[in-house]
């Protein structure tokens, strides 16, 4: 019965703060501690079970981007030359990378405690930075820093900064030189190869 | 021969470090990153250190990680850091950053005495940062631009810069102090081991993340080092 009752009101909390849009560091301590939780008392998922991990990634990591946004930054100047169709499957193949990538990389996380630095932000913002830092027993705590943008009454994250490095504006130059050699749809084509390459067996063990 | 390797290495390095200002001075390719002007060589480089690593170094730090616990690990890479705390404290000085210094100090403080003898980070666990700084940093502070990218074989990628403050790090490091010789190059052969066994996560993350693994790790470097330089708060330079 207490069970019910607090499902019930979760679901009531959860529906407010829908409505009032959540802040951005709520946001980001909310999704990282779900994350963290499910990834702790999965036993496959920290064996490396690819295919649950992409489903926790679908749905509880991927609603909270804008691919767009992301791809857009990757790709820099040249994005602007690319017509929305490219834009498209530009975005879906770089969304592809990078869950392919970083999801692997979860399972070698499941030790540490995320610190939230204090958050500041003015009212009517549209940009936020969140920074946080996984402390992990044997190593140098790890910075990580979250952009996000207010769009659509919500916001979500375009850019993820760790340790100094973006995940994102780190394409940069790759991306460039794709599409100085081969326009747009060969740097499209780049990013499908490798994705396929990483589908299989052996590109998703590579070092391990 | 076994206790003339620190010496010989030493000045091997020297050698290449000599050798490889000549061959960038007469290297200059304009294309690409314009802070790479020296891309052409960096990548030949580039090629041997990935061999080095493939058939040396990886195999070596995997062994180390495999057979070595992981409190011993964590004390192995704390005495390291430990032994640099007064570096990275005088540093901050030259910065001028006394506050941060004074962190730096206490936290070797704490960690010699409330950490038996800084084995285990306990100042961590108490919630004080460490604060990474290097002479190329103190440097940076100072003015000195980035120069040229450069990649060399077992030391990797540095800015011109940080490699001069690299050869004052490596002058300076208590480790070069330490007596027998066959000590020293002990112990900098498993600071180097450790460091490369802590990097074999990043190993697949990097080789699935890049288009081109030259240039990825290049571009991590240098946004690293201005991450670094910033004390985590760079200028956001977007669109």
């Amino acid at each position: 019965m207490i069970k019910y009752l607090s499902a019930y009101f979760l679901s009531v909390l959860l529906s407010f703060s829908a409505v009032a849009a959540e802040a951005p560091d709520e946001l980001v301590k909310r999704v990282s501690g779900e994350v963290l939780e499910i990834v702790r008392q999965d036993k496959d998922i920290r064996n490396g079970d690819i295919q649950k991990i992409l489903a926790l990634v679908d749905s509880k990591v991927l609603p909270n981007f804008n691919f767009q946004r992301m791809t857009a930054l990757a790709v820099g100047r040249d994005w602007r030359s690319a017509t929305p169709a490219q834009k498209t499957r530009l975005a879906a193949e770089f969304k592809l990378l990078l869950v392919r990538t970083y999801a692997n990389a979860l399972t070698n996380y499941s030790n540490q405690r995320i610190v939230f630095r204090p958050f500041r932000m003015r009212d009517g913002d549209t940009e936020a930075l969140v920074r946080s830092e996984v402390v992990q027993p044997g190593a140098q705590p790890v910075q990580i820093d979250y952009w996000l943008e207010f769009a659509d009454g919500q916001w979500k994250v375009f850019d993820v900064v760790v340790a100094g490095i973006s995940l994102v504006t780190n394409y940069r130059e790759q991306f460039a030189r794709e599409v100085r050699d081969g326009g747009i749809d060969g740097l499209i084509a780049s990013l499908a190869a490798k994705n396929k390459s990483l589908e299989s067996p052996a590109g998703n063990r590579a070092s391990r | 021969m076994r206790f003339e390797a620190g010496g010989s290495i030493r000045r091997l390095v020297r050698l290449l470090l000599l050798g490889s200002l000549f061959a960038l001075a007469g290297q200059a390719v304009a294309q690409g990153n314009p802070r790479d002007p020296y891309e052409g060589f960096n990548r030949a480089m580039f090629s041997a250190n990935e061999a080095l690593d493939k058939y040396a170094a990886r195999p070596v730090a995997q062994a180390y990680d495999a057979a070595v616990p992981l409190p011993v690990k964590a004390s192995v890479g704390n005495f390291f850091g430990n032994v640099g705390e007064v570096w990275v404290g005088a540093n901050n000085v030259m910065q001028g950053k006394v506050g941060d210094a004074g962190t730096g100090f206490a936290r070797l403080l704490i960690n010699s005495t409330v950490g038996i003898f800084g084995l285990f980070d306990v100042a961590s666990e108490m919630g004080l940062e460490r604060y990474n700084e290097d002479f190329g940093q103190t440097l940076a502070v100072w003015g000195v631009g980035g120069g040229p990218y450069v990649f060399l074989p077992v030391i990797g990628p540095r800015t011109t810069r940080d490699l001069a403050g690299w050869a004052v790090d490596t002058y300076v490091d208590p480790v070069s102090f330490v007596n027998p010789e066959s000590v020293r190059v002990g112990a900098s052969v498993i600071r180097f081991v450790d460091i490369r066994a802590g990097l074999l996560p990043a190993d697949r993350i990097i080789e699935e993340a890049a288009l081109d693994k030259y240039a990825y790790i290049r571009d991590a470097y240098l946004q690293r080092r201005n991450n670094l330089i910033h004390d985590g708060r760079p200028p956001r330079t977007d669109d």
